[in-house]
């Protein structure tokens, strides 16, 4: 009697199948991922194609009208279009934020990575995961219902709504991130550095400015364009914070009305396929190709300083 | 690494030289740690101060009856039951969708593809640029793309009037998808790559073929890990706001959601409208208070599971290595 065959079912069709199947639905989710960032470019910039290439449109809201100076009146009579009062209010707004969050939390990263006991450095990471856990839209609740009044107690300003208010509470919604990030930078400098130069006879401090913030300097400075990023994008807050007055000044005391907050206040009641419509998305356009540009940017810094540090 | 721990170091060369520069020394240290102390207490105190007002003002709000109840009286009185409702069927709609999306995704990166082609370098580059697409801008993608296009499609197709072509609550869960897709590929691929790659090794061994190795062997092990990425996506999911505003929060409805063609009210949306639209806020404030207090112990509870389940992923990552 012949000896049964090593393999008594050589090719198991359903096994293939099932795993030909799960290969496919694996690509397809991968595919998704990257499909998803070009659909939305695709879809917000297709929704602003009117203001560059209708005729129709374009007599009520074109290019040259966004970046000349005027007002922001999308609703009135004659309605007009200028960009400028809105630009200006999100710079303000980012400017203030990153002014007053960058300092405080590339120090605080510093502290933890330099000169922090073991004890608070582990307690400190739940509190800025905490903090980075309020959901933007409580942060705007806080910066109009409490902050605002703190504000104008101490400033004398007089609007209650303004820059200053909207872009420190945009400040506190990017601490976590320029935090987590410079704490990342920093801890990835070889530790070698460090006792290097404490060999050396430099003090702790010496170390910490003249060694390691060096060393993390791409680090560092990726983690501030990522607050950048988030802090040009966020929106409920400088909706909630800020007054919404598109006015065109550079005093941090007036009230501002940003890019983002206009897209969020005004979508819901414009008509589809409107002027007005195309430019709200118009501006949207420009959001995402500005976080876009500082989001690349950051992650080329990121790569740059690993595989400096690797190389060393 | 001080050898001799109980005995404190002694000065340099040229501290001995010139005693003046160690004293000088030591009092840099301690401004520095000083001023880079202040700093880290500063961002402790903003956290204190949020959290300590929200619970303050809003704990005397948060009972039963304003948990269960619906908003009264052009919403200044009651409850906030249905925007707890909508809130939840809006997350679990949107884990629904990105859950397979994200797992599956992940185990392509970690398992399938090779560490350095273009299509992984494509993916990698998806993932990070679209966790820093600013949520307003969903917002717009959500109206464009899942309401005027897929929406107005399927209407077209079955020419029955606008039934899908409107703000609803399957474009804002799906919407809101997307925006997790990140936070849920990145945890999941942190939990494969605590899998030790013998585990992978004796499943294949024993004749098993990659997909099952991957769905008995290597996805058991990366549980905690998939759950982790799941609940940080409720949790942001929850508390994110500008996605929904245009593609299906209600700022008020008498009824609940039961088709994924309606409308819904949502906690963040209604902290949103309770702070900015509301006649009178002086009467309105304290159930603002409790809306965000509840809101926020909603998102507080689930970051905290995360964390959890994340501190136990990385323990046993730890053991292994």
């Amino acid at each position: 009697m012949p000896a049964p065959p090593l393999l008594a079912r050589p090719v198991d069709h359903r096994r293939r199948r099932i795993d030909r199947l799960a290969e496919m639905a694996i690509a397809a989710s991968a595919l998704i991922t990257v499909t998803g960032i070009v659909l939305i470019f695709v879809f917000v910039f297709r929704e602003a194609l009117p203001v560059l290439f209708d005729r129709e449109t374009q007599l009520e809201a074109n290019l040259a009208k966004f970046f000349s100076p005027g007002s922001w009146q999308p609703v009135s009579d004659v309605p007009k279009y200028s960009l400028l009062p809105l630009l200006i209010g999100s710079l303000k707004a980012t400017l203030i934020a990153v002014l007053t969050a960058v300092p405080v939390a590339v120090l605080a990263a510093l502290y933890t990575a330099e000169f922090a006991p073991r004890a608070i450095r582990e307690l400190l990471k739940p509190v800025v995961e905490l903090l980075a856990g309020i959901p933007s839209v409580v942060l705007g609740f806080f910066a109009l219902i409490v902050l605002a009044t703190g504000v104008q107690a101490v400033t004398g300003s007089p609007t209650r709504l303004n820059a200053f208010n909207a872009g420190l509470a945009l400040g506190f919604s990017i601490i976590p991130v320029v935090y987590s990030v410079s704490e990342d930078a920093l801890r990835a400098v070889p530790s070698s550095y460090r006792e290097a130069s404490l060999a050396l006879g430099a003090s702790a401090w010496q170390t910490a400015f003249r060694v390691t913030l060096p060393a993390a300097w791409a680090g560092i400075f990726a983690a501030v364009m990522l607050g950048l990023g988030r802090a040009v994008g966020e929106t409920m807050i400088v909706l909630m914070a800020s007054g919404n007055a598109a006015i065109t000044s550079w005093s941090a005391f007036d009230s501002i009305r940003t890019m983002s907050a206009t897209i969020a206040a005004e979508l819901a009641e414009v008509v589809v396929g409107s002027p007005h419509y195309s430019t709200l998305f118009f501006i949207g356009s420009l959001l995402f190709a500005i976080t876009f540009v500082l989001n690349v940017a950051a992650g080329l810094m990121v790569e740059r300083m690993r595989r400096r540090l690797a190389g060393a | 690494m001080n050898v001799f721990p109980n005995v404190a170091p002694g000065p340099t060369v040229r501290e001995l030289a010139n005693p003046s520069r160690r004293a000088v020394q030591a009092g840099w240290n301690v401004l520095w740690t000083g001023v880079t102390g202040l700093a880290t207490l500063w961002i402790v105190l903003i956290v204190g101060v949020i959290l300590g007002t929200i619970v303050i003002g809003g704990w005397r709000t948060v009972t039963p009856t304003f948990l269960l109840g619906n908003p009264e009286n052009g919403m200044t009185e009651g409850g906030i039951f249905p925007a707890i409702f909508g809130t939840v069927l809006l997350v679990l709609l949107m884990i629904i969708a990105v859950l397979p999306v994200g797992v599956l995704a992940a185990v392509y990166l970690h398992e399938y593809a090779r560490a350095n082609s273009p299509v992984t370098r494509a993916v990698r580059f998806a993932v990070n640029n679209l966790a820093g697409v600013p949520s307003i801008v969903f917002g717009l993608f959500g109206l464009g793309f899942f309401i005027q296009f897929v929406g107005r499609g399927i209407d077209g197709a079955l020419g029955q009037g606008v039934l899908f072509g409107q703000p609803a609550i399957v474009w804002a869960a799906l919407t809101l998808a997307l925006l997790n897709l990140p936070v849920v590929i990145v945890s999941t691929e942190e939990a494969l790559r605590a899998v030790p790659r013998s585990a992978r090794e004796g499943s294949l061994a024993l004749g098993a073929t990659r997909w099952q190795t991957v769905w008995h062997v290597v996805l058991p092990q990366a549980l905690p890990g998939v759950l982790t990425g799941a609940i940080l996506s409720v949790s942001r999911g929850a508390g994110e706001v500008a996605p929904i505003l245009f593609t299906g929060a209600a700022y008020y409805l008498p009824y609940l959601p039961t088709a994924l063609t309606d409308q819904f009210m949502e906690l963040g949306y209604h902290v949103y409208v309770l702070a900015t639209q509301s006649p009178n806020v002086e009467q309105t404030l304290p159930l603002l208070y409790g809306t965000v207090l509840v809101l926020l112990l909603l998102t507080f509870a689930l970051n905290f599971t995360a964390i959890v389940l994340r501190a136990r992923l990385r323990r046993r990552m730890g053991l292994r290595d």
